[in-house]
């Protein structure tokens, strides 16, 4: 038996969590099957098809997939899963949006954003905001799982799998695709970026926090992050925030940036392999878990920062 | 429209959690417990469509022990009309709440269903999902924003990329993101109201689902420790440093 892989890919390209996910599926073990349901997607198809690992890429096409409408993808995938074993989707938003409605249909008690497979049914996941890592032991016939991406590194060279193109239900469907409001940023994807520049309340204003965090992300070539505070307060749109109920991240530096460190904003970063803070209050829990921390006022350090790197 | 909102009850999200030294769990005896707070986010959206007039009635619903009457209390206190309490100290999983949430749905029929996206002590983010798929309806998961359209419910969605906006048909399950509203205290007048409002008492063998466990925990650790690091005194310190392990 073999193992369903969900792609996540924007019908012209693959999303890094495709690989990442094939890799938890290897980690697993069996064939490795690639779903790709999408509108106009024989890129996002054939960039999948060379992924290492890959037997077989499922390439599914239909208006409603266009937007990934997690009705249509459940009735795409629920009567695929007769022959296969276990469903993987990445735990992004999309992911986290279908594969419930896929579990339950199935009979199946998924299990949320796996950072480690034990065996074929045992598994780790961060739980209580990543305070706890929870060993679980599933009991169903099927294994239905999310993946968490930080977790797994996609394994590098190239495959030659086929692409089999199959057929998707037309619907209709009962939710309709309206309109999307994407971020356009020419910077790293925060998901995937090697380096991360992140800011906080103390930012104060959706101007400054333009004006101080920006600059410092482009002279590091980082992807921009936030807290959840700086999200509310409308300082950064909400597909900046790191956290527990935002974006998991795990660069190679993590720069905080008026950032206290709540548990779940720790949730989101405590990952990445240098952390650095910079914060004027010196008892600040983010300190407890930076690699380097530089207390003092961030309005006077940042630039001194961006202009000497 | 009728409003069905189920409410968790978690550990508060202000206090840390402690893995029990045996492994099995999480300690929670004698911690402050809550409302989960995309649960509060829930009830205040419900409460927000009636004071619109578009709702007419919210029935506040938990599963879980005795104590969760007290979480009941609070969807009440914030505008809830009534409650219902499915009893049970066992850990019911997503899966099993959904089917108990759909049988309370063929009851009261509501027209929509408001849940959090996710509860912070499980982090499973699955159980309106879940609802709406052994329902058949459509979901708005992830909601910063939801509007009557005629007949349908426009739901704006956080995305990874950004926002995404969809046009359910009714009957529909949304599941609450954090920018959908700020919940409100409930006033003290209002508490004492609440406690007026009923509560029907149940268990899940009313129901006739099975809520055996489908997982089992091996065990719960810890997670790695990250050790603090050090102070640097200036910028240049923080630069030296960070060339100095190749972090730029
Ligand atoms: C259900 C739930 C989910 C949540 N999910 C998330 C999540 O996913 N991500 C997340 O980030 N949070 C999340 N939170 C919120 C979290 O609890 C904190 O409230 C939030 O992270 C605080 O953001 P902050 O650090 O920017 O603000 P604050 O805690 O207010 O910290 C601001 C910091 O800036 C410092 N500062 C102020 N002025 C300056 C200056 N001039 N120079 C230098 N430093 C300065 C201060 O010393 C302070 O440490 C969640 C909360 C709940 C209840
Ligand atoms: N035991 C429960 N009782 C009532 N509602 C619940 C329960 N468990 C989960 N929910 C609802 O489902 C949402 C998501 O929870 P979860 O899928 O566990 O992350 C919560 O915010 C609640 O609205």
């Amino acid at each position: 038996m073999a193992v369903l892989v969900l792609a996540e890919h924007s019908n012209a390209a693959l999303n890094d969590a495709t690989g990442k996910t094939v890799a938890a599926a290897a980690a697993y073990g069996g064939d490795i099957d690639v779903l790709v349901a999408g509108h106009n997607a024989k890129a996002a198809a054939d960039a999948a098809a060379k992924l290492p690992g890959v037997r077989k890429v499922l390439h599914a096409e239909g208006e409603a997939f266009s937007h990934s409408l997690a009705e249509a993808v459940e009735a795409l995938v629920v009567p695929l899963m007769a022959n296969y074993e276990a469903f993987f989707a990445p735990a992004t938003t999309t992911g986290k949006n279908v594969t419930p409605r896929i579990a339950a249909k199935l009979d199946v008690m998924q299990i949320s954003e796996i950072s480690k497979v034990v065996s074929k049914d045992t598994f780790e996941r961060p739980i209580y905001a990543g305070n706890a890592i929870l060993t679980v032991k599933s009991n169903d016939a099927k294994k239905v799982v999310t993946v968490r991406g930080t977790a797994f590194q996609a394994a590098t060279g190239s495959g030659s799998a086929s692409v089999e193109t199959i057929a998707a239900p037309a619907g209709p469907f009962k939710s309709a695709f309206v309109s999307e409001e994407l971020q356009k940023s020419d910077r790293p994807e925060l998901a995937s970026a090697k380096r991360v520049v992140s800011g906080g309340r103390a930012l104060a204003s959706a101007d400054q926090f333009n004006q101080y965090i920006l600059p410092l992300a482009d002279k590091l070539g980082a992807g921009v992050g936030a807290s959840r505070a700086a999200v509310d307060a409308g300082y950064a749109p909400n597909d900046f925030q790191v956290g527990q109920t935002g974006k998991v991240v795990a660069p190679e530096l993590y720069v905080a940036i008026g950032i206290s460190g709540a548990i779940q904003h720790l949730a989101g970063m405590k990952d990445s392999k240098i952390i650095v803070a910079i914060n004027k209050d010196e008892e600040a829990p983010i300190f407890q878990i930076a690699d380097y921390g530089l207390v003092g006022d961030l309005f006077k350090i940042v630039p001194e920062l961006t202009s000497k790197l | 429209m009728k409003v069905l909102v189920p409410v968790k009850r978690v550990i508060d999200p202000n206090v840390r959690p402690r893995v029990k030294a045996d492994g099995s769990g999480v300690d929670l005896a004698n911690i402050k417990m809550a409302m989960n707070p995309f649960c509060e986010i829930a009830v205040e959206e419900a409460v927000r469509l009636k004071e619109k007039g578009v709702v007419t009635e919210i029935v506040i619903v938990s599963i879980g022990p005795a104590q969760a009457q007290e979480t009941i209390r609070i969807g009440l206190a914030m505008g809830g009309d009534r409650g219902i309490l499915v009893q049970t100290d066992a850990m019911v999983e997503p899966l099993a709440v959904a089917k108990i949430l759909a049988k309370i749905v063929e009851a009261e029929k509501p027209e929509l269903v408001i849940t959090g996206k996710q509860a912070i002590d499980d982090d499973s983010n699955q159980t309106g999902q879940m609802l709406a798929a052994i329902l058949d309806w459509p979901q708005g998961a992830f909601a910063s924003s939801i509007t009557k359209d005629g007949d349908k419910l426009k739901v704006t969605r956080e995305v990874d990329g950004g926002l995404q906006t969809v046009s359910l048909n009714l009957p529909a399950v949304v599941t609450t993101d954090l920018r959908l509203n700020e919940p409100r205290f409930a006033s003290l007048p209002n508490i004492m109201k609440a406690k007026k409002k009923p509560i029907d008492m149940k268990t899940p063998a009313d129901f006739g689902v099975d809520i055996a466990p489908r997982l089992t925990v091996v065990k719960v650790a810890e997670p790695r420790k990250r050790e603090a690091g050090e102070k640097v005194a200036d910028v240049d310190a923080l630069i030296a440093k960070l060339k100095s392990v190749g972090a730029i």
